[in-house]
């Protein structure tokens, strides 16, 4: 049992993590503050069923997550399961991890996954289908565990863990095709150098 | 990287990243890092990888939006008696 009094406290410095989950999903500043806004009022109206000492970072995504999908979410039947690419392991790594180890050693290799600007990380997020953006989201930038994952989005951990799995190979893909349209990586491994 | 016990390395990299890993297993893991090259270089790549999307992800909440929720929440409050005992 919980306080409202303290929901203040406690909730407002999660803001700049839920606001930046907003955005992801949601794909537009208006609608991500208006996603927030509501968040914090269901969450401050339902904080007397919030348990003190249980996650509450996790239990205000879940509110968010319901309310996304609830009230924002563009009005397809359902998400696609499908509409990724088999997309192989490592994408990324193979491509550009071991031309950097070949060239120059491990500082380039950071220095060239640091040219990434904030724009296409988080337009590569964007671009995935929203099961998977979801789970990528909550994983890989708000470092949820599966099973934290599987209460927030309500799904199973084995399909947390196929999601994470598709979803992050797809987002490599992505990055990759942005590294190539810079001139930051060749355009496939195999045409490289004649 | 074509060894067994290489391939599980492999295979498990994303459960050790996202710590979903035993100790046991973790320990394992971390041992065949020390001496295999071929495994480490993923391991760090993707780990790197993972650090740059979180920070690059970041957002910086605008006044005008903190200012709204705080002002949704006082007026929740002044318009709900409060019937917890105070």
């Amino acid at each position: 049992m919980a306080d409202q009094a303290t929901f203040a406290d406690q909730a407002m410095d999660l803001m700049p993590s839920l606001y930046a989950a907003a955005l992801r999903m949601t794909r537009n500043p208006a609608d991500a503050e208006d996603l927030v806004q509501e968040t914090y009022l269901r969450a401050y109206r339902g904080f007397g069923g919030f348990q003190q000492g249980t996650n509450l970072k996790a239990w205000l995504y879940r509110i968010l997550t319901n309310t996304y999908i609830n009230s924002y979410r563009a009005k397809k039947r359902r998400p696609d399961e499908t509409e990724l690419d088999e997309v192989e392991d490592l994408y990324l790594y193979r491509r550009i991890g071991g031309l950097e180890a070949a060239m120059a050693g491990r500082s380039a290799e950071d220095e060239l996954l640091e040219r990434f600007t904030d724009h296409e990380v988080k337009q590569a997020i964007e671009a995935l289908p929203e099961n998977f953006r979801m789970a990528v989201l909550l994983a890989d930038v708000e470092g949820f565990s599966y099973k934290e994952i599987a209460d927030i989005l309500d799904i199973p951990i084995g399909t947390v863990m196929s999601r994470l799995h598709r979803g992050r190979k797809a987002l490599q893909k992505q990055l990759y095709e942005f590294a190539v349209e810079r001139n930051l990586a060749a355009p496939l491994p195999d045409d490289a150098h004649v | 990287m074509s060894d067994p016990e290489c391939q599980d390395a492999l295979h498990q990299l994303y459960g050790y990243l996202d710590g979903e890993l035993t100790d046991e297993r973790r320990e394992a893991i971390h041992r065949h890092l020390d001496g295999c090259q071929p495994c480490a270089e993923p391991y760090d790549f993707e780990a790197e990888l993972r650090l740059v999307i979180r920070r690059k992800c970041q957002e910086q909440v605008p006044d005008s939006l903190m200012a709204k929720v705080r002002a949704a929440l006082a007026s929740e409050q002044a318009s709900s008696p409060d019937d917890t005992a105070r």
